[in-house]
């Protein structure tokens, strides 16, 4: 029944912990208070690699009563436990204040703890280290060289060098090409929410309210730091302040907070400030991308080479697979791919909104441009033309993918095809258009949820999932109250905690498909049950209105639980993917990806560099979605991402002291309400993916972050005639090539 | 600061979301910090502790200010209004329905000053168009970028607001 199937899911719900969080009651990490709790302020080490010889901590704890200074010696060791978690979840392998060495500014090297904040603050200044300074590697510097296995699992994510055909001979035979080299700065993420952590421990047993993107990675990791079992820790984190990657993995200050409490006796706080953001948690590397495309006379791409170097930290090879793109974006015979990381005293870097294919397709998008402006082809037909309609690297046929529909009905509403010419003039401003690729690749996470039916008609959601503002609290719900045919406002839900059935992480795009496919498998095992107690075949029972129902028997649900002696229906499910695996990309034999294309118009001041974004059109492919409203947002948050990175954001180190220039709002820019237009035109095509997941849906989160960066680069180069390749594409920049055009 | 200038506390009494208030203070506490440590409002968040993103964003006096960067014992004989104390007999501020409406919020860290900030906003008479809006509103960081939803929510509330007083 068609009004069933639209009743609940597809609408445009708001979300449910909206009243919280407009009122100002949602608490946060940040927000916890425990009886008695010490305020924890981390002592950083200012140089970027050394020894720490001794901490004066005298002035410190003289200061007030009640002042703690806690030093390497006074910290647990790390239990062999913890040898077995891998990096990832673990964020990084070294955990500082086990030992004397700096491998990076920033490194925690003192705790303060004390009962107020600001004494804490205080006393952390008076805290005096003394280092022996060792020369300083500065990573941006070094030759680029193959990740090591041993340095985390990072680089076994994907294959650090790849080739298919002859992409050298290809090139160098075909008609048209083009060579260039993409680089970007480092970037952080600055969510508005800085990390923060509240550890208590009780009766052996350890409680932490943490600012986080995966409940279990956490009880986990610090159920091994300890050696405890992992029933001994609780995890609590209704809301998480934005994550975008850098709350994914567990960062040090986390295990630091719960090793304070441990020796300390009481709780800690451990609230970081923004300038800690910069140094304890991860951020996407700079990145140098190598680009060789090659085409012959009508646009066929003859060949693609994307060799991609990174910067990492000492401690750990963290790989930025941008060479994703080259391997998935086109069809071409002849593609070669490679990943090298450049190591040297600085943070690891990490997973970042959008990892991989962000930068992929910075690269990849613009220099598909430069070759199409070569070749003369209009840079949409450029990209029909190379429509992969299988997987580029297995050739296998993807599970579902709309990418011509997109661009055929991106092009209609943007009005690609009749377009003005680039650099036409509006006042003072120079028109320009540029189109992309945006595409992302599927991940998918094991994840369990449980589901509960009473006879009341009301039925309850439990999974450990985090909503970090991405909306699956709200989706989740509807998903369940569709399946089992019930209105939203008869559904509630619990998440955000250990002892929920443990669900999957919220990054990678991955949680609505993951975590979303375990709650209609649990409300599907509901309605299996039902039937079978009323001896009802279940392909032929319809739950509607809260009714049970076959052909014309119908039964409250109240009155079903009634003949079946029950109060209420249990079920839990888990969304397990094949062979056992904790994630894969797409079930075997059907790789799953998101896709779309974004056209965008920017106006430049040929005279100032100003870019103004005037309008972007943007349609995607991500099968079902399911709640429009917090769909486009979550889009219209990834564009203006992307903004971000093409013209304003990056995050540079002192080339001597290897320190982060600026760790703050005011020295890294970042998109304001100001810099966005309202004529943000986004739209999904109808689609249902029955290959990713029973639900039908993929993710959307990164993608809508992926192609911006190339769409706008091209458009400013319709505008201007300047190609730039090194983002953010900032005023100077433009002004300077326009002066060489 | 020398530890005498830190054990001399001033005394202070505001009103905060109606409620009289007195209080003991360091002077350099913040009064973001005296909201959120001392009377456990914590509505109103820390993005930055310098100014630079909104999220700590309260009236005082009706006027919108950082809360981080005006000193607790400044704010005595003045009157806060935080985010908690803007619905009135639980029922929503015109501007927190519109939030919900227009899915103006993510993960809500910024939230609370967003709203705070579109009230003051709205008051002084800068909610005519959209455009304008985006240009008062920019004193308040979105990292979920949720900004054209922000501006709709805020001009939603505005022409509420007008009917309802006409
Ligand atoms: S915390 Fe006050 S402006 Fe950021
Ligand atoms: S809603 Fe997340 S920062 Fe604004």
């Amino acid at each position: 029944m068609s009004h069933q199937e639209s009743s609940v899911i597809s609408e445009k719900v708001t979300r449910v912990d909206g009243p919280s969080k407009v009122r100002g009651e949602a608490r946060y990490a940040g927000d916890q208070k425990v009886d008695g709790q010490m305020h924890a302020v981390p002592v950083l080490a200012t140089i970027p690699a050394g020894e720490l010889e001794s901490i004066d901590a005298k002035q410190a704890l003289a200061l007030a009563d009640g002042i703690v200074v806690l030093t390497a010696r006074d910290m647990p060791r790390l239990h062999p436990d913890l040898d077995n978690i891998t990096v990832p979840p673990l964020a990084t392998r070294h955990i500082p204040m086990q030992d004397n060495l700096i491998l990076y500014e920033g490194q925690v090297v003192a705790l303060v703890l004390a009962p107020s904040l600001a004494l804490a603050t205080e006393a952390a200044k008076l805290v005096k280290p003394i280092y022996r300074t060792h020369s300083y590697i500065n990573p941006e510097h070094q030759v680029p060289q193959s990740a090591d296995p041993a340095r985390g699992n990072y680089s076994g994510s994907g294959p650090l060098d790849w080739t298919k055909g002859t992409p050298d001979a290809a090139y160098a035979s075909a008609p048209h090409k083009v060579k260039s080299i993409y680089t970007q700065p480092s970037r952080h993420a600055n969510a508005m929410e800085p990390s923060a952590i509240v550890a208590h421990w009780h009766d052996g047993q350890l409680t932490v309210w943490d600012s986080m993107q995966h409940i279990s990675s956490v009880q986990i990791t610090l159920a091994a730091v300890f050696g405890l079992s992992i029933e001994d820790v609780r995890v609590i984190a209704p809301h998480t302040g934005g994550g975008f990657g850098v709350k994914a993995f567990v960062w040090p200050h986390e295990i630091l907070a719960a090793m304070a409490s441990k020796v300390c006796g009481k709780a800690v706080k451990f609230v970081l400030t923004r300038q800690h953001m910069y140094n304890m948690v991860g951020y996407q590397p700079q990145m140098t991308q190598h680009m060789a495309l090659a085409c012959d006379e009508k646009g066929q791409l003859a060949a693609i080479r994307q060799d991609v170097e990174n910067v990492t930290s000492l401690t750990d090879d963290y790989v930025e697979f941008g060479s994703a793109a080259a391997r998935s974006f086109y069809a071409c015979d002849n593609i070669s791919i490679s990943q090298r990381v450049k190591r040297g005293n600085i943070n690891l870097p990490t997973f970042m909104r959008a990892p991989w294919d962000g930068p992929g397709s910075w690269a990849l998008g613009s220099a598909l441009d430069e070759l199409a402006h070569e070749a003369g082809i209009d840079p949409l037909d450029m990209r029909i033309r190379n429509h992969a309609d299988t997987e580029p690297q297995t050739g296998e046929p993807w599970s579902s993918k709309m990418l011509l529909e997109c661009y055929e009905e991106g092009a209609r509403r943007f009005g690609w095809r009749t377009r003005p010419e680039g650099g036409t003039r509006d006042g003072y401003w120079l028109r320009g258009f540029g189109m992309a690729d945006c595409s992302q690749g599927q991940a998918r996470f094991q994840s369990s949820a449980g589901l509960t039916l009473t006879a009341e008609g009301t039925a309850h959601v439990a999974s450990s999932f985090c909503d970090m503002g991405t909306g699956p609290a709200t989706i989740f719900r509807q998903v369940a109250a569709e399946a089992l045919g019930l209105p939203l406002s008869a559904v509630t839900s619990d998440h955000g905690q250990t002892g929920l059935p443990a669900a999957g992480p919220t990054y990678g795009q991955s949680t609505t498909i993951s975590t979303g496919n375990a709650v209609l498998m649990a409300a599907r095992e509901i309605k299996a049950k039902l039937a079978a107690h009323l001896q009802w075949p279940v392909a032929e029972t319809v739950m509607e209105d809260g009714c049970i129902r076959r052909n014309n028997e119908r039964l409250s649900i109240k009155d079903a639980m009634k003949l079946m002696g029950m109060q209420e229906i249990a079920s839990e499910s888990t969304f397990a993917l094949p062979g056992g695996a904790y994630v894969d990309m797409g079930a075997p034999g059907r790789p799953a990806r998101s896709f779309g294309a974004l056209f965008v118009e920017v106006l430049v001041d040929p005279d100032l560099g100003l870019v103004r974004l005037r309008r972007a059109t943007g349609v995607y492919s991500a099968g079902r979605i399911l709640n429009p409203l917090t769909a486009r947002s979550q889009i219209t948050g990834g564009i203006i991402w992307g903004w971000g990175m093409a013209t304003m954001e990056g995050s540079h180190l002192d080339p001597e002291r290897g320190r982060w220039i600026s760790r703050d709002l005011a020295g890294v820019p970042i998109p304001v309400n100001a810099d966005i237009p309202a004529d943000l035109d986004i739209s999904f095509v109808e689609e249902f993916d029955h290959e990713a997941g029973p639900l039908g849906a993929r993710g959307i989160g990164e993608l809508a972050a992926t192609g911006v960066a190339a769409a706008v680069g091209n458009a400013i180069f319709d505008a201007t005639g300047a190609r730039l390749h090194d983002l953010p594409i900032t005023p100077d920049k433009i002004l300077g090539a326009l002066r060489l055009v | 600061m020398s530890a005498s200038a830190r054990s001399q506390t001033i005394d202070i009494s505001l009103t905060v979301n109606g409620r009289p208030v007195q209080a003991s203070v360091e002077p350099r506490l913040s009064l973001l910090d005296f909201l959120r440590e001392e009377l456990d409002l914590t509505g109103a968040k820390k993005g930055c502790n310098r100014g630079e993103c909104g999220t700590c964003t309260v009236l005082v006096d009706g006027r919108r200010v950082n809360s981080c960067l005006v000193l607790a014992a400044s704010a005595s004989n003045h009157e806060v209004v935080t985010v908690e104390g803007l619905a009135k007999d639980g029922e929503l501020h015109p501007v927190q329905q519109a939030f919900i409406e227009a899915d103006a919020l993510q993960c809500g860290f910024c939230t609370s000053g967003q709203i705070i900030s579109a009230v003051a906003c709205i008051e002084e008479g800068h909610a005519g168009s959209t455009e304008e809006i985006r240009e008062w509103m920019s004193g308040n960081l979105c990292r979920c970028s949720c900004y054209p939803q922000i501006a709709e929510a805020v001009e939603m509330a505005a022409r509420r607001m007008e009917a309802d007083n006409a």
